[in-house]
Parts: structure tokens; sequence; C-alpha cells
């Protein structure tokens, strides 16, 4: 039992894309203390609903009144509670101009992605992996003092 | 047909059939009460505060099963409106409550009275609406109705901005919703349902646990059936008073922090708890892994997300009571009811033991004796609503309920100010029967303006206020867990009720013996007024049994068998 506490899942929400479900969503989350750790949304091609991939922790009994008070709201079409999944994040991620350029592209290289912008002052790159590798990266980069990082939240796909 | 959005919102109501609507006009709604004075499909009850509005629709919809419907302006019409709401929420109440709303193009301006009103009540709502556009106002008004009264029932909100009541449309009320992501579950699973039957079979000692969700799926002669077929015990929650009936011989009674003792034991030493429309509450469970401690569990609900929330259940039923106690029944042809007549003797044995039992006394009237005598003397024909406190867990212990929805009162949230504007719903819906207010001298000046509304429109309901000079509930609480240090809780300064309820165009009675209460009640009765009814009670009567908060309930503070002489 004690291995259930607090492990982290990802669920997928399918909603109608219409005006405040997201608001329904997190305030069911603000509002029965449950955790949320990352949030992403995006309109499903061709359709009127909408894709929310939750990461959230928890037990399992508390995952199981999370996945039943999602389905409660009327909004609510389907809810995804992963188990086989694929999953993904995506990073933005700024260092200044002096510091090692093929080093920065390298390490953005082997977390999946590569320089997208270079300026004057600035070199920007972006990665996309699974979250415990994006975690990886940002320690790595931290060695090229990286000005500011920002993260996409994750989105998961059943397999 | 071409017609305006307030006019729509009319014709909407009509449609739906209902034909009372309780509120009160404000800026924003004012279009709507336009088209309200011009039409005749309804009523219109105006209380004297949006909060006893929407208490009001509240005990209509309690009464008569249907939606209960009100309507208030914006900002702090809707704010009033709020407490109404998380009422009907917490115990499932279907209302369709429409607010009025800012212009269009004043929203998110802090416009006069203007506040988000679907964002504060989202978390006291089944759903809620803001209509965007006038095309969506019928469709939306269609479905608000739906959602209310279908699944486990709900209040629905629908806030609608000035413009759109003022703008002009075609109207064609739909016949049907379709909401691809709201399918409510009714049927329930039947291989789940055969696994129960097998396990009630088995059970030596099994105990029917029924809730407020078989008086909301209107299944209460299914489930007494069902005791009557398998002589199975029964205890009921607070919402579910009048079920079983209080002459039925398998009922033992209430359960819970303020059941009986032979519910409570029952409840701890069962080894299987058929749940039916409950909800495990904390005030029903008292210290969670003591409750049904040596029990399977079969737990029925039409809500998925009341199963497993607060105890493991062995036998999940997603569904509607009558649908599944329905597929029960032929299933127990061939229950052996033998089986449990040792169970059933020892519960009659603790029954024996500790009954619901007070002293009464010939000084003072004893607020239970109120209870019991008020039943005698109205009984079966009474609809009895109730505030919250102490005069609401004697009514439930004392009142000899005996049909479902004859018992209105706030379980869930627990509002005071609940008991006499419900009461005047339950009068507007059945005007031949005597409705009483059970009250406390707390409660009943929570909504008191309402005297004004049920004289205007001669709603005359009896609000019998058991007078202790205390926030009784709280005092007791004091008594037992405070040393005796009543912070705040006496009442000593109060009004003249009697003054009072003449004032605002009623009747009062001051009430202080027996006598005097018999010949209250029965004037009360025959007149066509509303009345306080001011009735001095022992003023350091507890609520007995009681389960201190957090314990196990086989540990119960029972009554004294002798009088209780305490003093301040």
């Amino acid at each position: 039992m004690t291995k259930s506490l607090n492990e982290r899942r990802v669920i997928s929400v399918i909603v109608l894309n219409e005006s405040s479900v997201l608001a329904r969503i997190t305030a069911l989350f603000a509002g029965r203390g449950y955790n949320i750790e990352s949030l992403t949304v995006a309109p499903i091609p061709d359709s009127d609903m909408s894709h929310i991939t939750i990461a959230t922790n928890g037990s399992a009994k508390v995952m199981e009144q999370i996945t039943k008070q999602l389905h409660k709201l009327i909004p609510v079409y389907k809810v995804i509670e992963h188990e086989e999944m694929v999953e993904k994040e995506m990073v933005l991620a700024k260092f200044p101009i002096n510091e090692n350029l093929a080093d920065i592209s390298v390490l953005a290289l082997a977390y999946n992605g590569g320089v997208v912008n270079v300026g004057k002052d600035m070199i920007i790159v972006m990665v996309a992996d699974e979250p415990k590798r994006i975690k990886h990266f940002i320690e790595a980069s931290g060695r090229y003092n990286p000005c500011e990082i920002v993260r996409g939240g994750v989105v998961a796909i059943e397999r | 047909m071409q017609m305006s959005g307030a006019q729509m919102v009319c014709e909407a109501i009509i449609a739906e059939g209902v034909t009372t609507v309780f509120g009160y006009p404000g800026g924003a709604i004012m279009h709507v009460y336009d088209e309200i004075y011009k039409q005749e499909g309804f009523e219109h009850i105006l209380n004297r505060h949006e909060q006893a509005s929407v208490h009001a629709a509240d005990g209509y919809a309690r009464a008569t099963g249907d939606v209960g419907v009100a309507m208030v302006t914006s900002g702090p019409g809707f704010t009033n409106a709020v407490t109404g709401l998380a009422t009907a929420y917490m115990d499932s109440i279907p209302l369709v409550v429409i607010s009025g709303q800012v212009p269009s193009h004043l929203i998110g301006t802090d416009g006069f009275q203007e506040i988000d009103a679907v964002g504060i009540s989202r978390p006291c709502t089944k759903h809620n609406f803001l209509v965007r556009s006038l095309e969506e106002l019928p469709r939306l008004m269609k479905e608000a109705f739906y959602i209310a009264r279908s699944g486990r029932p709900g209040p629905v909100l629908i806030d609608i901005p000035k413009d759109i009541t003022v703008d002009i449309g075609e109207f064609i009320y739909p016949d049907g919703v379709n909401i691809p992501t709201y399918k409510p579950t009714y049927k329930g699973n039947q291989k789940q349902i055969d696994k129960a039957v097998e396990a009630i079979k088995i059970a030596k000692k099994p105990l029917l646990y029924i809730g407020g969700g078989v008086v909301l799926s209107n299944a209460s002669y299914l489930v007494r059936a069902l005791a009557e077929k398998t002589q199975i015990p029964v205890v009921e929650t607070l919402m579910a008073r009048g079920v079983m009936g209080a002459k039925n011989p398998l009922l033992l009674g209430m359960l819970g922090m303020h059941g009986n003792y032979a519910s409570n034991m029952a409840m701890s030493e069962t080894d299987l708890v058929i749940s039916l429309g409950a909800r495990f509450d904390d005030r029903v469970t008292g210290k969670l892994s003591e409750f049904a401690k040596y029990a399977e569990i079969i737990h029925v609900d039409i809500d998925a997300a009341n199963i497993g929330k607060l105890v493991d259940v062995d036998y999940p039923i997603v569904g509607d009571i009558t649908e599944v106690v329905e597929s029960m029944m032929p299933l127990l042809d061939d229950v052996d009811t033998e089986r449990y007549e040792a169970w059933r003797n020892i519960l009659n044995r603790y029954d024996a033991l500790h009954p619901q039992s007070y002293v009464d006394s010939d000084e003072v009237i004893k607020p239970q004796w109120a209870i019991e005598r008020i039943g005698e003397l109205v009984g079966e024909n009474a609809i009895i609503t109730s505030d919250v406190g102490q005069h609401q867990m004697w009514a439930a212990q004392h009142y000899p309920f005996d049909r479902p929805r004859q018992w209105i009162n706030s379980g869930g949230l627990g509002t005071m100010g609940f008991g006499f504007p419900a009461a005047l719903g339950a009068k507007k819906a059945f005007p031949d029967k005597t409705v009483i207010n059970i009250t406390g001298d707390g409660s009943i000046l929570m909504n008191m303006q309402e005297l004004v509304t049920a004289a205007e429109y001669k709603i005359p309901v009896i609000n019998l206020i058991l007078n202790n000079h205390f926030l009784g509930m709280v005092r007791q609480w004091q008594t037992f867990f405070y040393e005796k240090r009543y912070s705040e809780t006496d009442l000593t300064f109060q009004p003249n009720f009697k003054a009072l309820a003449e004032a605002c165009g009623g009747i009062g009675y001051d009430v202080n013996t027996k006598a005097e209460f018999d010949e209250a009640v029965k004037d009360a009765i025959k007149q066509d007024k509303v009345c306080f009814m001011n009735v001095i009670v022992n003023r350091f009567e507890d609520v007995l049994p009681m389960v201190p908060s957090g314990g196990a309930l086989f540990n119960m503070m029972l009554p004294q068998t002798t009088q209780n002489t305490q003093e301040a």
C-alpha cells in the first residue's frame, strides 16, 4: 500500500471545447485538494472537443476519486487514466551567446531538440523528451548559465 | 415565433410545466419580470430575500419531486442566492435558478451589480451556464431543466445578460436534449447485482442502510418491499426519514451521531451493509476505521463518485435505486428469512435495552414531548420542515414520519434559516396539508422576513419555535467539550416572537404549558394565517444519544433515565 502513496499519474481528459471548461477542471482540483503538477490543453483537430493532459499525484484512492469527479462534470466526455503511454514535454531554454555554443547545441541534440534561434546576445534551444529526461536536461544545462527556461507541460497518448 | 429573450424564459418555464416561481426582481432581470407581469402561465411569489426564494423553490422540489424554480437579479441578488444553491447541491435537489447578469458588453468591466456568477456558483451547482447569445437561450433552458432532474439531481444556474433578454429572435423550444458528454447511468450492472444478491443470501447479519437517494428515486415502496421480502432490518439516514414508515417493525431508526442505540449497534456488528442511496457521510459513520468493521459492503448509488469515496466497497453498483432494486427482487424469491432471525432478535434486545427515550416533565415542556405531541395531533397529514440544530435532531428522532417527502430539512449543508422558506414552498405545492416548520429561537431569525411573504400570499405555515434561549446544539457541545464556557450562544435577549409575527400580518402564540401547547396547535391549524408558536422549552435539554465527533458509532452517550436538573 505504501508504494501507491503519492504515485505520479498522467490523465487525459476529453472535454467539450466550450467557455469555462478549463476553469471547471482546475476549480475541481483546487476545491477538492488535489494536486496539479502540469496541465496542457489544446483543441482536438476536426472536432468540437479539446484534449487536456494533467500530470498529478496521489494514492490509488485519490486517483480514483479524481477520475470519477472529473467524469461527473457535464462537459467532460472521457477520462483516460494512462497506464501504457508515450509521454513528452517540450522545453525552450535561452543561453548567453558567449557560452560554449557547440556544447549547448550538442546538449539540445542529445535531448531530442536543437537550436531554434540565434540572436545578438542570446541563443535559444528547444528540446522535447520524456519528463524524466527533461529534468536531466535542465540539470545539465545549468553549467551554461541559462537566462530563462520555459517548460511546456506534459502531453501524453496511450500506446 | 418571434419574441424577446425575456419572453423565451417565461415560455420555457411554462413549457416545463412549472406553476410556481419564487424570486425577487432587480435591474438586470427586469425585462424578464416585465414578461412575468404579462403572462398567466405561472404564479410568481415575491419572497423578501433571495436566499428565501431559493429555499422556497427547494422546499417545493423536495415536497413534489419536481424541479423548483427561483429567479434573482445580478450581483447581490445572485450572491444572496448562493446559500440556497449550496443547500440544494449538498442534498441533490433539482432546481433551476435564473439570474440576471449585466449586459454582455459590460461583463468584465466591474459594472454596477456585476459579479462572476458562474465562477462563484461552480462548486455549488451541478452545472451552470452563462448565456452567450439569444440563439442558444432556448436550448440552454431545456438543458438546465434536464440536467437538474436527471441522473443524480442538483441545482443548475442559468445566468442571462440583460441585453439577451431584450433581443428578439425565433423561439423554438427543443423537444429533447442531446448532450454527448452527459449520459447518466440508470441500469445497474447485472453481474454485480447477481453477486450482491448472493452475498445477501449467505450473510448472517445483513443490514439495509437507506439514504436520501431512495427518496430522490421515488423508490420507497420498492425498498419497503425488499425489506419485507427478506426480513432484513433497516436503518435510515437523516435524509431518508419516512422511507420505511415509523410503524414498520423492520425499521430500527436513524443511525449516526444522533442515531438510536440499536441502529448504531446494528451498523457496528453487521456482516453485510446493503447501502441504498446513502453516501457514508461523516455524521453517519463516526470513526471510519470502526465503521461496519466486520461487514462486506454493497453500495448502490447513481453517482459513481460516491462509491469508494470514504469506505472500500465489495459490491459497487452504479445505477438508479428503483432500477437496481427492481432487478434484485425476483432474484431474492428463494431467500431464507429465517436465516436472519437470530440477528433480528439481537437487535430487538438492543432496542429494548436502550430505546429512543427522554425524561418528560410536568413543570416545563420538553422539546421531545412537543414533537411527539405534534405527531399525535397532525401525524400523517403534515409536512414537516426544519431548520438546523437541536430541534432538527429531535424532530428526526421523535416525529412519526410515515412517508417519504414528509420530512424536509437541510442535511448536507446544515443551513440555518432553511426551514421557514422551505415550508412556504411545500405549502404552495400541497395547500391542503398542514405544513409545520420545527425550528429554534436561533434559526428562525435567519429568514424571519418571510413572515411578510407568508402573510401577503396567505401561505399559512406554522413555525414551531422550540425556544431554549440558546443556540442549543453549539451550547450542547460547549457543555460536553468546552467545560461549559457558553461562548456567544446565550440568546436570552430575543424579540417578542408573538408581537413580531403580529407586526408582519401573522399570528403569534406564547406557549409555556402542555395545555397551552395543545390549544395553540389546534387553533393554528384552523387559521389561514402564518404563525410563530413560541414554545418555551427546557433550557439545558441535550440531544441524545450522541456519538462524540470522530468517535466510533458504538461509543454513544446515552440518555439519562432520570430528570436532567443541570443548571448553567
